[in-house]
């Protein structure tokens, strides 16, 4: 009884997978903003313009040079897309203290949340940071990309670029 | 796997709530979404009894696990399966075998939140309650239960929820219930605060546990009560927090003592206090942390030890490390006795500036230290023994102390470095084994990272770390000093390969002078990634998102799948 109940669900899981692939709504789950108030992650939103969600860490080297490498030229990239980064911390409570001074000290102009207990990372599926995705006009995840090497934010612009200009990704 | 009965109760329930779920939406067009992710792990190893890798019957031994998710509206699930055969080295072998490890459902709106399943949850910051998962570290310590948010009115959030915490394929024997709640003043007075600009956060918890006491020769309490209270005040630039918390009398392998070179249980009152304070304003920032923790390992089995059925989170206020050298003796927060704190101050020099040079500048300073509490025998022959009194005032031996200097510095458009210091103090006895008699000696260590990164197209680069660990310490047990090099070439963003090698030249046995070579290749795509390494890797301890483990010695090929849908 237990092994059909199981086949069961295990089936019904799968007859929707089909039907889904990449093109949905950021799922819903609970952040702080750095002033301690809580938000929705399905609140997101940038007036119909590209959204991009980048997942990091204080203690995570790559994230910080992908930001880094993003906030160089982010000025930019917003007065030509209308861009707007979301940087998601996914610190817990020994380095969350540090997040506010990481993101002040070094001028990120960025929005800017904590996933201390990780409910966001784990409703965006996010195996290990960084992880960045673009969310397209409609507010519908288009694009992702996990891990950080030299180079990856001009690719991730040319992206946002295309978002904006309302053409379709691939990978 | 799910033999328990209440697990396979809760399964029930869950596929119930499913299949209502999945009848009510199929009617409806929009059929919701499914997403997932997964993650192989898998190891060949061979034996190499000079690093002291054993010989693994299986050859072969793998780590996998996948997560599959739905959401539609206010209403979301969720499975994951995890698979290890059998479990890599390095980790828990009580992790043995496959099955479902996870699931859950949840209905989600402004006045009502509930999820049934396995709940990851945290209060305040964590010194009363946390469930986490790391699948890196095969830490997971989930609550299968039942939990209840609300959020009554703007500003107000209520949680409840009661359960018995993962362990391994099984949950274990104690029962952990919490409520917590939190009030944002600013939001809740929203018309006449909204100006205000102090913003203040209270919050409250009370969590306990109860376990069945069928031990013949102490009176052992089933019931353990806990309770806290946390504040968070920020104005401007600066932010303070604040978190206390008490524990009732909780015996158990975790919470001892040494009197006078015996351990015994101890039958004291925990306690936890966690502050952190910081100023930040474009260009310079400060923070402080401080931390006294005192007999306040809790856990939902008292048997328990290691990693497994942990209730609470007590954060380490030391710095976390990402090169691998200064990592190498990671600092752990001591549950029965510890009083530390950090301090840090970072500079971001503009470009254009006359430090900043043409390109900027960072700098990161930071020190840290650990100590144990000065504990003062109490005689107490009753079983109620507490075994031992603390003063606030009165600090105990230095278990652990860190100076840290980084700088990361960009010389031109194609180059940039980062160059770090560190000195360390590492009481090997107390942080690695719980005992001031495990036997080895303290560690002194000087640390130096160089680690220059040159783009020489627009993606394309080379990147050299070199490391070295420098120990005055002649120990034997502790294999001295080390120095490392690292080459990493990424001819394009999509693929790298790295070469490791780290060289044990201070240990003091001559024919342990060894080499670890280690390559790595690795390719990635969107939400793709593969990587293969192929050498010898030290023993040491492996920290991802701020948990640590242990990895043994090995030798041989490995290979890592990830992947997110």
């Amino acid at each position: 009884m237990k092994k059909l109940l199981l086949s069961l669900f295990a089936l019904s899981l799968f007859s929707f997978i089909t039907l889904n692939g990449d093109g949905d709504k950021i799922p819903s789950a609970t952040v702080k903003t750095l002033d301690g108030s809580k938000i929705n992650s399905s609140t997101f939103s940038n007036n119909g313009k590209p959204i991009i969600i980048s997942f990091w860490a204080t203690w995570c080297k790559p994230c910080k040079k992908e930001l880094d490498a993003i906030a160089e030229n982010y000025t930019e990239w917003q007065k030509e897309t209308g861009v707007k980064l979301i940087a998601i911390s996914i610190d817990d409570a020994r380095s969350s203290g540090k997040v506010v001074t990481d993101v002040k000290s070094k001028g990120w102009e960025y929005e800017v949340y904590i996933d201390e207990n990780q409910d966001f990372k784990r409703a965006m599926n996010v195996n290990n940071v960084p992880h960045t995705f673009i969310v397209d006009g409609n507010g519908k995840i288009v694009w992702s990309h996990n891990s950080y090497t030299e180079g990856d934010e001009e690719k991730l612009y040319e992206n946002v670029k295309k978002i904006a200009a309302g053409e379709a990704l691939t990978h | 796997m799910l033999k328990k009965h209440n697990r396979s109760s809760l399964t029930a329930t869950f596929l119930i709530l499913l299949f209502l779920a999945t009848y009510q939406y199929q009617a409806q067009t929009d059929m919701g979404s499914v997403h997932g992710n997964f993650q192989i792990d898998a190891q060949y190893y061979n034996p190499d009894s000079l690093i002291g890798a054993p010989k693994v019957p299986e050859k072969m031994l793998s780590n996998a696990f996948g997560n599959i998710n739905y959401q539609r509206g206010k209403f979301s699930a969720g499975v994951r399966y995890e698979a290890y055969n059998n479990v890599m080295q390095g980790f828990d072998s009580r992790y043995k075998g496959q099955g479902i490890a996870n699931r859950f459902a949840r209905y989600q709106d402004q006045l009502l939140d509930i999820t049934v399943g396995n709940i990851y949850e945290q209060f305040g910051s964590g010194l009363l309650f946390r469930t986490y998962y790391e699948p890196g570290l095969l830490y997971d310590n989930s609550l299968d239960g039942i939990r209840v948010i609300s959020n009554p009115f703007k500003g107000i959030t209520l949680k409840a929820l009661a359960g018995k915490q993962r362990s391994f394929f099984t949950v274990g024997p104690g029962i952990v219930r919490g409520i917590d709640g939190e009030v944002n003043i600013n939001d809740l007075f929203d018309s006449l605060l909204a100006n205000l600009k102090t913003k203040v956060i209270i919050g409250g918890s009370f969590v306990s546990k109860n376990q069945v006491d069928a031990d013949p020769d102490f009176n052992l309490p089933e019931n353990v009560g806990s309770y806290g209270g946390r504040i968070n005040i920020i104005r401007g630039g600066f932010s303070f927090f604040g978190e206390y918390v008490q524990k009732e009398n909780d015996p158990s392998a975790s919470n001892y003592a040494f009197v006078e070179g015996e351990k015994y249980y101890s039958y004291k009152q925990g306690e936890a206090a966690f502050v952190s304070a910081s100023y930040a304003t474009r260009g310079i920032s400060f923070l402080l942390q401080g931390k006294r923790v005192d007999n306040m390992s809790f856990r939902s089995d008292r048997d328990a030890t290691l990693q497994n059925l942990l209730i609470n989170y007590l954060p380490a206020t030391t710095r976390q490390h990402t090169y691998l050298m200064p990592a190498y003796s990671p600092y752990a927060t001591q549950p029965n006795g510890e009083v530390g704190g950090m301090a840090e101050v970072q500079f971001n020099f503009k470009k254009g500036s006359r430090i900043g040079g043409k390109y900027g500048m960072d700098i990161t300073i930071n020190y840290s230290q650990a100590s144990g509490l000065k504990k003062i025998g109490v005689s107490d022959s009753t079983t109620t023994s507490k075994l031992y009194k603390t003063k606030y005032s009165e600090i105990g031996d230095l278990y652990y102390s860190d100076f840290f200097v980084e700088v990361n510095k960009k010389f031109s458009k194609k180059f940039k470095g980062t160059f770090m210091y560190c000195k360390q103090f590492y009481d090997k006895n107390i942080i690695q084994f719980g005992s001031p008699f495990a036997g080895y000696n303290n560690i002194s260590s000087h640390i130096g990272v160089i680690d220059l990164t040159y783009k020489y197209k627009n993606n394309s680069a080379l990147r050299l770390e070199v490391q070295g660990l420098f120990r005055d310490n002649k120990d034997t047990l502790n294999l001295g000093s080390w120095a490392s090099a690292l080459i990493e070439w990424s001819p394009s963003t999509n693929w790298f390969i790295a070469v490791l090698d780290q060289y044990n030249y201070g240990n003091p046995v001559n024919q342990l002078k060894l080499h670890y070579f280690l390559i790595t290749a690795g390719y990635t795509k969107g939400p793709h990634r593969i990587s293969m390494s192929y050498g010898k890797q030290r023993a040491g301890i492996f920290c991802v998102g701020g948990v640590c483990r242990n990895v043994p010695a090995s030798n041989g090929l490995a290979i890592s799948i990830t992947s997110s849908f």
